[in-house]
């Protein structure tokens, strides 16, 4: 059952392949498998949440000798999330993309490998496993970033290759250590046997698949590859990417730093040092571009640093506040990405020199951008704010001043900074548009196509529902983070009842 | 003989490491290659002394996964583990490669060219901090 | 591209006995060193032998399928074969064995596993063909290479011999 979200995708980028020659059948494949992950994810969500977990053994091969898979909520969360977002961008990237790109290129069959190898990360319950779940998933991103291949795509695309080549060799190796010191790669057995190792060791090795973590994810001092490659994707790639991507590497920080190496009792220094560094050079980065998808691409970067902040205070109600930061910042950023793409498609450009006066010539965008971006800064009644209180509640109680003081700040500079790109691009003279002033030009929503405005739409109004329904929504990421601070169910699920109780 | 292996690791690292800070493409494609044969090399040292039969004869022990090299035999593990990472990096050096060449296919130059944003903002800075030391 | 007659004479001996040999790897895989990825790399080879013999022509008269295609058949094998185990009621590519004593022959072994090693050695064979294809084409006059966007899609010269259908 839960393999499904794995294989289906798998096996419709194979049918794409095959059909490569029929667009109509390409584009039903694609949007019929998105669909479809997302009501796999849906029912896994739910039976996840009843039972604490699912689990599954490939080839039926016991526990520690196989490859397991295991979506517990916080997987599941992230599965539904995840698979909701493949299809919004899917519509989106329907609607912008053209021929070229789309077809002869093979965008279909790489989107669907991109999508099988998200789930895999999230569902998969090995070390090892993981790692080929990364691959998977970054092979496609490879291709997905350099869709079109020009020049600039080719250089930002080296970039972002080589530091994701490095870190996964870096990831090679330290599995290579954590077998040698354990003898396991299931995590579930690590999580017992780590625990038995000397603290030095296990400290190093924890730090080690920290560094490999924080590439993928783009903390404190691992980010500069981020905002110099993810600006030179197609739209659509850059906002799933914005949105998916980057989120998979905290999830899997989370993952191994909670069930893995946590630092018994009390909140963890240096995650908290690296969360509020990421939070504040990301923000400044910000400040200082002047291209819309370059300022949003430093936000996930600050972004990012709020939910390792949740992550480094390791109690209870700070994961549950970053994991609930993490669905909201998924839906939000993409968004935005997508929001970033309309007004370039439209305008012609992304750089605030050139736009101006969008707000009036596109009314519609003004409205779906506010929305989006006040979200992100974290104003009361939208979702950002939710997931902000709760995490500086937490700071709070556990008097953990210096973070919240940071974050706090960087709440303001995250606002300055949007209504920088608000100032420059959707208030002021248009410029050079011929038709602007005498009031000839076609409105800028008319050069859009429609998949683009309704899939955007969409996206801003699930962010609505999250602020909306934030009391059931909290309520699941609490559920999720009980199962990440206590780590015996997770054992448990996976090696069955009998095993040897944590320390 | 490990620790002539662990030293060939630590070659492998350093050379990998000195290819990979080079700006011409297929320096950094080499060096990426060379340090991935680094990682595979120090996950088979994880099995085991080298050189035993990777699977126990019949009845001759009990353990073979997990035991990270028992007596007489290694571990087998490793071996899969490492064989699974050579066929991802085969792919991915294959796709470092179309890049590199379509690189050059474009503009004749095997270097990493400059981030433009990046000089900008640079220049920027400078200019900053020489007028402010003009005051 | 110019070809040697001593590269050409030595593939057409070799080429065959190539691709056996990468079968026999194929087949052996369940319990002696070979399988799919080591099989369908041997078989790699070959193609790039026949590659640098002949050009990338030779290629695609022993293969007359886009490449697409033979990707997405062996992924669609592959794939299909570990739903099957799924549909039966097992975990994701559980195997069975099915032994089989036909006369003369001895027992013949048939481990399900096999259709996925099947699937994956296209996959590699098939990812060696797309190298070529969209990388060797051009031997080395880089100067014909084709921009991948720039250029409209109804003047795109077909460089497979192929013809184009619904473009």
């Amino acid at each position: 059952m839960i393999v499904l979200p794995i294989a289906v995708p798998l096996v419709a980028a194979a049918l794409s392949l095959l059909l490569s020659r029929w667009r109509t059948a390409q584009r039903a494949i694609s949007v019929l498998t998105c669909v479809a992950v997302v009501v796999l994810a849906t029912v896994i969500l739910f039976e996840a949440d009843a039972n604490t977990a699912i689990v599954s053994q490939l080839g039926g091969w016991p526990a520690p000798f196989g490859i397991t898979l295991i979506a517990d909520r916080f997987a599941a969360i992230m599965l539904l999330i995840s698979s909701i977002m493949t299809v919004v961008v899917l519509v989106y990237a329907l609607g912008q993309l053209d021929d070229e790109r789309e077809f002869r290129l093979h965008f279909h069959p790489v989107y669907l490998v991109l999508s099988a190898g998200i789930s895999a990360s999230f569902l998969t319950g090995d070390l090892f496993n993981l790692f080929v779940a990364f691959e998977v998933m970054l092979i496609a991103s490879y291709v997905l970033i350099t869709l079109g291949a020009t020049r600039g795509q080719i250089r930002a695309g080296m970039t972002y290759v080589v530091i994701n080549l490095l870190a996964s060799t870096l990831f090679v190796a330290a599995v290579a250590f954590i077998y040698a010191a354990t003898g396991t790669v299931n995590m579930a057995q690590l999580a017992i046997r780590l625990a038995e190792l000397p603290d030095g060791l296990r400290t190093a090795l924890g730090y080690l698949l920290l560094v490999v973590f924080g590439v993928k994810a783009g903390i404190f001092p691992l980010f500069f590859w981020l905002p110099d490659s993810y600006p030179a994707a197609p739209a659509p790639v850059t906002a799933l990417f914005a949105g998916l991507l980057t989120k998979v590497g905290v999830y899997t920080l989370i993952r191994t730093q909670t069930l893995l190496f946590p630092p018994g009792g009390g909140s963890s220094q240096v995650i908290l040092i690296i969360a509020g560094a990421t939070m504040l050079i990301g923000v400044l980065g910000a400040i200082a571009q002047n291209d819309i998808k370059r300022i949003l691409s430093f936000h996930i970067i600050s972004q990012i640093g709020y939910m390792i902040f949740g992550l480094g205070l390791f109690t209870l109600a700070g994961i549950a506040g970053a994991v609930y930061y993490i669905v909201h910042h998924i839906v939000v950023k993409t968004s935005l990405f997508l929001v970033g793409g309309m007004i370039e498609t439209a305008s012609g450009s992304g750089t605030l020199r050139n736009l101006g006066g969008v707000a009036r010539r596109a009314p519609v965008l003004g409205l779906l951008f506010l929305t989006a971006a006040f979200s992100l800064a974290g104003l009361p009644p939208f979702s950002g704010f939710v997931a902000k209180l709760a995490l500086i509640q937490e700071g709070l109680d556990l008097q953990r001043g210096g973070i919240v003081a940071v974050s706090l700040l960087v709440s303001l500079l995250t606002l300055f900074s949007m209504t920088k790109i608000w100032g420059g691009a959707f208030w002021g003279k248009p410029q050079d548009v011929k038709g602007v002033i005498d009031g000839t030009e076609r409105p800028l929503t008319m050069k859009l196509n429609p998949l683009m405005l309704g899939a955007t739409t969409v996206l801003v109004g699930l962010s609505v529902v999250i602020s909306v329904a934030a009391t059931p929504l909290y309520a699941l990421s609490e559920r999720a983070a009980e199962t990440l601070v206590d780590r015996q169910p997770y054992i448990e699920a996976v090696l069955g009842p009998d095993q040897v109780a944590l320390p | 003989m490990t620790l002539a292996l662990a030293a060939v690791v630590a070659v492998l690292f350093a050379v990998g490491t000195y290819l990979l800070l080079q700006r011409t493409l297929t320096r950094v494609v080499l060096g990426l290659a060379i340090m991935g044969h680094g990682a595979n090399l120090l996950l088979q040292l994880a099995g085991g002394r080298a050189g035993q039969p990777p699977v126990v004869e019949e009845g001759g022990g009990t353990a073979i996964v997990g035991s990270a090299g028992g007596a007489g035999f290694v571990d087998p593990l490793p071996q899969a583990l490492a064989l699974t990472a050579i066929v991802i990096s085969f792919g991915m050096t294959a796709y470092l490669l179309a890049m590199a060449y379509r690189s050059w296919v474009m503009h004749r130059s095997d270097e990493v060219e400059d981030d433009v944003e990046d000089r900008r903002i640079a220049r920027k800075a400078t200019t900053a901090d020489a007028a402010g030391d003009g005051r | 591209m110019r070809s040697s007659l001593i590269l050409d004479t030595v593939t057409r001996g070799a080429f065959p006995l190539v691709l056996v040999f990468s079968l026999y790897l194929l087949f052996v895989g369940h319990n002696a060193p070979g399988g799919g990825f080591v099989g369908g790399l041997t078989a790699g080879a070959a193609f790039v032998l026949l590659y640098a013999g002949g050009g990338i022509q030779r290629v695609h008269e022993v293969v007359p399928m886009r490449y697409e295609n033979v990707l997405g058949a062996g992924l669609l094998l592959a794939g299909v074969t570990g739903l099957g185990s799924l549909v039966l009621g097992e975990p994701f590519l559980s195997s069975a064995i099915v032994k089989w004593h036909p006369p003369l022959l001895g027992e013949i072994k048939l481990v399900t596993v096999l259709f996925f090693d099947i699937g994956v050695y296209v996959i590699v064979v098939g990812m060696v063909i797309a190298l070529l294809t969209v990388l060797g084409a051009y031997g080395d006059d880089p100067d014909r290479m084709p921009s991948m966007v720039d250029r409209p899609a109804t003047t795109r010269r077909d460089r497979r011999g192929i013809r184009r259908t619904r473009q």
